[in-house]
């Protein structure tokens, strides 16, 4: 079986589309709609729940065959949480500003059902590199809504991206105005529900009866 | 005392768990489809958010911060030890519940183990954290004891308003005919969108 063979791409490729945590699978919403409120900020957490995930699936991947099934929750939680430290430690090392602005929600990965979801239904299951991938997949899937989500409500909600103004001064002077609610929370829900709703009308075996 | 009353009215309403913080929504958009199961929820996330959230108040003022009695500053371990707190406690408060109250646990049954990694208890823990370095005269802030007791209760209860309120549009929303594209997942998320503007109306409230 080679590093790149048919099921493990599977592995990567189905959770960025069909499979995508956030819109199809419902895992890790909380986050996913506090932190889009500007691209920077959800592009540092969509890199670190990836790279979580990823290291997380890893882990418990090579310790399946000795955790006791009773009590593999908090093993899961413990490594979890070991490595959300960790990753909390670096930012705030490395990138102050953003880790100041996404707060307690780094804190939540540790809660965040997409790492609970894919440790219980693949890592317990399967060997380390499958494991890795799979993480990845479901970590960039997750990524991508946030990137989409914060690109539509720093662009309508303060006219800017990564922070760089992009609509012009003349725009404003000619009656434009920021659009105040893209930055407030019901946005972030109906913004997803606007992507659900594309996806299913584009996939119809997505849809509910 | 006042700002106990203060307190408890602004995280039910103002400082919402769902609606002005996004948590517990894994659990809320999954459970919600009737209200029955919803009340059911929301009762345990009251039971175990007030158990737990002042547990690790005490932890986090007597133990992990600076001036505790183990005198070194070990935050950073808040984390680790909050979840830890989490997990124990919904697997004590389970087996309580099972052997002291039997209706209760199987009316709760499944839901209880599912607390755990509720983003509502934990988010609860650690927003507790942040707000304890707040000035005392700022209305989130949690001072003492009583207070995290008060937004223990003030944001359990939050939760469960606006899970029981969810449920209750979504038994109705059976009856309607919505697009296709839109059915399940995508007309709940517009739902609560428009109930998160609602909510926002009181975010003028001054205690």
């Amino acid at each position: 079986m080679g590093l790149f063979s048919k099921k493990n791409k599977e592995a990567l490729n189905t959770p960025l589309f069909k499979e995508n945590p956030v819109t199809v699978q419902v895992l890790g919403i909380c986050s996913a709609l506090a932190v889009t409120s500007k691209l920077e900020p959800a592009i540092v957490m969509g890199l670190s729940v990836t790279i979580i995930v990823a290291m997380a699936n890893v882990i418990i991947s090579l310790i399946r065959n000795t955790i006791p099934m009773r009590i593999r929750i908090i093993v899961q939680l413990v490594v979890v949480a070991a490595l959300v430290t960790l990753v909390s430690e670096v930012l705030k090392a490395f990138a102050y500003d953003v880790s100041v602005q996404l707060s307690v929600y780094i804190g939540l990965i540790i809660t965040n059902c997409i790492l609970m979801g894919r440790l219980e239904a693949f890592a317990m299951q399967n060997k380390p590199w499958p494991s890795f991938l799979d993480g990845i997949g479901n970590g960039l899937g997750y990524a991508m809504i946030l990137v989409i989500v914060a690109f539509f409500r720093e662009f309508f909600g303060s006219g800017a991206l990564l922070g760089i103004q992009i609509i012009p001064q003349s725009f404003y002077d000619a009656g434009y105005i920021n659009n105040g609610l893209m930055l407030m929370t019901p946005a972030a829900f109906i913004l997803i529900a606007c992507i659900v709703w594309f996806q299913r009308a584009k996939d119809k075996s997505l849809q509910e009866k | 005392m006042e700002h106990f009353i203060s307190l408890l009215v602004r995280s039910v309403f103002v400082d919402n768990m769902v609606f002005a913080f996004f948590l517990g929504m894994c659990s809320y958009l999954a459970v919600s489809k009737s209200v029955k199961t919803a009340i059911g929820l929301g009762i345990a996330v009251i039971f175990v958010q007030v158990i737990t959230l002042p547990v690790n108040y005490l932890l986090q003022t007597k133990v992990l911060a600076a001036d505790g009695i183990l005198g070194v500053d070990l935050t950073f371990l808040a984390f680790i030890l909050f979840i830890a707190v989490i997990a124990g406690i919904v697997q004590l408060v389970e087996m309580i519940v099972e052997r002291f109250a039997p209706a209760l646990y199987s009316q709760l049954g499944i839901f209880l183990p599912l607390i755990a990694v509720n983003c509502a208890i934990m988010g609860g823990s650690l927003f507790m954290q942040q707000r304890i370095g707040l000035p005392a005269d700022n209305s989130q802030a949690i001072t003492c004891f009583a207070d995290s007791i008060a937004f223990a209760i003030g944001s359990g209860f939050g939760w469960m308003v606006a899970i029981v309120l969810f449920a209750a549009i979504r038994e109705k929303m059976e009856y309607c005919n919505i697009p296709k594209p839109l059915r399940g997942l995508g007309i709940a998320f517009i739902t609560v969108g428009l109930m998160a503007m609602a909510f926002m109306c009181f975010s003028g409230i001054k205690m």
